[in-house]
């Protein structure tokens, strides 16, 4: 983000009416959703240069922007909120792997192209149903910045879920690559819906939506378009979690190794 | 010092000759970015202003070049604020902003109201954009992604151009 830390535009504040034993909560609710964008804009953001065809290229591309757009507003929202002098550059430049709240579907390796966009899917839908709750919440700026990304997220699922029925319906080859890349995922999804003490410290005020709402919702969803591409959904299993504890895969710290060298080596530099 | 009307008006004025980077044939209050101008008791002026795209690179361009406008025209010491409610949405694009557009080569957005229910439709309704260039309505979709966040990729079958659709949102 090559943003200037003396900008006059006024960033986004919490506002008061957070009560003070919620302010821990949603600050790092606030991580966790910056964090998932974060992340996989990045991941996204390796395709560029080398996706199978100039539209991919460019449509990967957009797809980042738009993450890492998110991911620049709800972080600069949770530092506002934690209230430690830290904004989004900070949370996202000067953070190690073990301070980092993402899910871990979003930081494996980005793998072939069904890799990419299976992954891509089994994300953007869940975010959608929860962008929709978080539009309507009781804090203004979060249900401000919700109510545009569920717009841009819209066109996610749309792109991403095409993409699942053209490659599970398409070849032998391209279904035999789209069926791997799901049953690998498929244990990374559980993490998306685990309600924890964050969650439980938040539901009932009024600022997020119940993720156990989501998880019906996306499940109806993901089904139907898996079932329409010739794909099978995985037996139920052990989900992997940790992500949202900052308990971590050995690929975030090569990630984040490469995506905050220049901060790391030369604090504070600017373009 | 209380905002005299014709101050309002012309900083409204000044910001209507902010060309957008991306789009320099519309101006940031065209686009709808520019949401509201209000003037302190001491005569200091507050632009808000909203993003278009969570992640629009062109957004700190703008930001500077809103802030230089008013310098020029004597408000120096104006201050920009960021609203995110409501969202921003092509819908605000008015009949002479979509008209400037289409002359420049860049099919208008159409209305939100003709999205797709289906998050993922099974088949996609074919969209109605003729073709900036010849006016056809033989056009079709390439991309939904294109050289900037707000552009779609589209094709036009009787002048076989490529072209640009300001994508609704």
């Amino acid at each position: 983000m090559p943003r200037s830390t003396t900008s006059p535009v006024g960033r986004p504040v919490a506002p008061p009416a957070i009560a003070a034993n919620t302010r821990p909560a949603l600050a790092q609710y606030l991580l966790r959703l910056g964090d998932d964008r974060l992340v996989l804009g990045h991941r996204l953001s390796e395709w560029c240069g080398h996706a199978p065809i100039l539209e991919e290229d460019i449509a990967l591309a957009n797809i980042a922007l738009d993450l890492v757009g998110q991911a620049a507003l709800l972080l600069d929202l949770a530092g506002a909120t934690e209230g430690a002098a830290r904004d989004g550059d900070a949370l996202a430049y000067l953070r190690e792997a073990i301070d980092f709240r993402n899910v871990l579907l979003v930081e494996l390796p980005k793998g072939d192209f069904a890799f990419t966009i299976v992954r891509q899917f089994l994300f953007s839908v869940a975010a959608y149903y929860q962008l929709e709750g978080l539009a309507a919440s009781a804090h203004p700026d979060l249900a401000g910045i919700a109510a545009k990304a569920v717009k841009e997220t819209r066109y996610h699922v749309r792109h991403a879920g095409e993409w699942v029925i053209k490659l599970g319906d398409g070849t032998q080859e391209s279904h035999g690559r789209a069926q791997s890349a799901l049953d690998a995922l498929w244990r990374y999804t559980g993490e998306m819906f685990l309600a924890d003490d964050v969650d439980a410290a938040l539901v009932g005020t009024g600022l997020v939506p119940d993720l156990g709402t989501i998880e019906p919702q996306w499940r109806a969803q993901v089904t139907d378009v898996i079932e329409r591409a010739t794909l099978t959904i995985p037996p139920a299993g052990y989900m992997q979690r940790g992500g949202r504890i900052g308990r971590h895969t050995e690929h975030l710290g090569i990630m984040l190794a490469e995506m905050q060298i220049l901060q790391r080596s030369y604090p504070g530099a600017k373009w | 010092m209380v905002a005299a009307p014709h101050d309002l008006a012309s900083i409204w004025a000044t910001l209507d000759r902010v060309p957008d980077p991306e789009v320099p044939v519309l101006s940031v209050v065209e686009l709808g970015i520019v949401r509201d101008v209000a003037m302190d008791a001491d005569g200091r002026v507050t632009v808000s202003i909203t993003p278009t795209y969570s992640g629009c690179p062109a957004l700190r361009v703008i930001e500077r070049d809103i802030l230089d406008a008013l310098a020029r025209d004597g408000w120096a010491d104006a201050r920009l604020r960021m609203v995110y409610a409501p969202a921003w949405t092509t819908d605000w694009m008015g009949a002479d902003a979509r008209r400037k557009l289409e002359a420049y080569g860049i099919a208008s957005p159409p209305s939100r109201d003709t999205d797709d229910v289906e998050l993922v439709p099974l088949r996609r309704r074919a969209p109605s954009v003729p073709c900036p260039y010849c006016g056809s309505h033989a056009t079709a979709m390439r991309s939904e992604f294109g050289t900037t966040a707000c552009k779609a990729v589209m094709y036009c079958e009787q002048c076989r151009q490529p072209f640009e659709l300001f994508k609704a949102i």
